[in-house]
């Protein structure tokens, strides 16, 4: 029927543009929705989300040890070279000879914040943090060595 | 007694006891114009800020806050910004046409303001036609859009005209039988003779259902008319850059702003006029405490109330729904709201000769 469709045209396109006015009076009358930070104002009381990335570093317990293992996933899952692990010897307690990081170097400017090196790493020894204030006048300060000296493998973590 | 009519007369007795009468006439001319022009720069700064607020809060952001008290003198800054700026003429562009399009566009939009009634008694020319002259003027605007186009010498600017002209001329059709569902219901094209017969009640309250569906084809009519989300092809800035206001800087553009601002504010005081009562109180029944209380509120505050109210619900439109393709848009206008708008019309007439309503 002709006639028929053509009102249930109108009838669902009413109600469709009614349901966006809803939800658009909804955001209009109910300000605390609103998700704009005023940043330099905020800077105390920022609050980021939870995923949000802003540069690769390596948590470390108290112990002032990491779980950084040393296998290069990291580093091969890198599109553009930002970490690079350097590699020590170590004697273990059998005084056996094994792999060790003596540095995990991270160039903060080549990175984009894509998250694959974290993704890629099988013991969770990186991870995103929440800092995002980067800007230095000295470029050499962007690249960062992200174990910090004198730290150790956790053990357990193989 | 300190209403407008009450003012305007005691002008009126004051310069004929002053002058001779046709000196009265000039000086109440300027006057008029005068306060034309100073209403035209409060409505766009005032729109501006309602719009840009309206919009940000619309999409959970804060707007402007920085300017003045919660950024409500952005605006102004932003006028004194466009104030200073150089008006660019463009090498390849018809110097006369380009420089004289903006200023048909806001000498378009001053004849409009003629037959409103902004008060009870308040109104510049009221003629016997004001209906008809709305409608015949406001078509008027497609000319500066089409010239602003033309003369740019702008492949978005002839593009972004050459829609608007397509648009306007299809949608002034469904806007001019919604309004004729208003004049057949009062009988008359003058709008004093219309808000008068609104005193016992609305058009949209006391047409029915006809009248409140010729309500919603003028507003949506209107929106494209004037060039608005979601029917702003015209000005596209997502594929025309601009529009027909591409090559537009400074002042000449900043009149072209204002104008869009101010049709948008015309077209809702005649909207708010032919429906909803222009400056009439809003009464019910017989409840006589409440139409007196009501009556207590000026009848310019009615006006500009109403008129504001659908100032934000074109506003609402704008920030909600997507903008149409120019196939979409004209199926509207020509396999929905004409057939809608003429059936209506009908059954208007049927229920004004058969006198079904209130």
């Amino acid at each position: 029927m002709f006639i028929g469709k053509y009102i249930k045209d109108i009838w669902a396109g009413i109600r469709s543009l009614l349901v966006g006015m809803k939800r658009t009076l909804y955001y209009f009358t109910h300000h605390k929705e609103i998700i704009t930070q005023q940043y330099p104002d905020n800077r105390d009381t920022l609050e980021l989300p939870e995923r949000f990335k802003g540069e690769v570093v390596m948590p470390h317990n108290e112990n002032n040890e990491h779980r950084c293992t040393g296998c290069q996933a990291c580093e091969l899952a890198c599109p553009n070279g930002t970490i690079k692990v350097i590699f020590k010897n170590e004697l273990n307690a059998e005084g056996k000879k094994k792999k060790a990081i003596d540095k995990l170097v991270y160039h903060l400017e080549l990175c984009t914040m894509c998250n694959l090196c974290i993704e890629a790493c099988p013991s969770d020894a990186i991870k995103m943090a929440q800092t995002f204030e980067h800007s230095v006048f000295d470029r050499n300060q962007l690249t960062k060595v992200l174990n910090k000296p004198g730290s150790k493998i956790m053990d357990g973590v193989e | 007694m300190w209403s407008f009519a009450h003012i305007a007369n005691e002008l009126h007795n004051w310069l004929s006891n002053q002058f001779n009468p046709t000196w009265t006439l000039i000086i109440e001319m300027v006057i008029a114009g005068v306060a034309v022009i100073g209403l035209f720069a409060m409505l766009g700064l005032i729109l501006v800020i309602m719009e840009r607020k309206v919009s940000a809060w619309m999409q959970i952001r804060l707007g402007p806050n920085r300017v003045g008290p919660k950024g409500m003198l952005q605006s102004l800054a932003d006028t004194l910004k466009l104030l200073v700026k150089e008006g660019l003429t463009p090498d390849g562009a018809d110097k006369l046409l380009f420089n004289v399009a903006p200023f048909i566009a806001m000498i378009v939009a001053m004849l409009l303001l003629a037959p409103i009634a902004f008060a009870s008694n308040f109104q510049l020319w009221d003629l016997n036609i004001g209906v008809l002259y709305v409608s015949a003027v406001s078509s008027l605007m497609v000319i500066s859009i089409l010239m602003a186009g033309w003369s740019s010498n702008n492949k978005y600017s002839l593009m972004g005209a050459m829609r608007s002209g397509a648009q306007i001329v299809s949608y002034e059709l469904s806007a001019g039988l919604s309004v004729l569902a208003v004049v057949v219901m009062s009988g008359s094209l003058q709008v004093s003779d219309i808000i008068e017969s609104q005193r016992n009640g609305w058009w949209i309250f006391k047409g029915h259902i006809p009248l409140i569906i010729a309500f919603i084809t003028f507003i949506i009519a209107v929106t494209a008319e004037t060039n608005r989300a979601p029917f702003d092809l015209a000005e596209a800035e997502s594929e025309l850059t601009a529009g027909f206001h591409t090559e537009y800087s400074g002042m000449k553009f900043a009149l072209f702003f204002l104008a869009e601002y101010v049709n948008v504010f015309i077209v809702c005081s005649i909207g708010a006029t032919l429906f909803l009562g222009g400056w009439m109180p809003f009464h019910i029944g017989n409840w006589t405490g409440f139409n007196h209380a009501m009556d207590y509120i000026p009848s310019s505050i009615w006006f500009f109330g109403k008129t504001f109210f659908l100032i934000f619900v074109i506003m609402w439109f704008r920030w909600t729904f997507p903008r149409l393709r120019i196939d979409q848009l004209l199926n509207l206008e020509w396999k929905y709201l004409l057939p809608i708008s003429m059936i209506n019309l009908l059954v208007v007439t049927a229920m004004a000769i058969l006198g079904w309503h209130f």
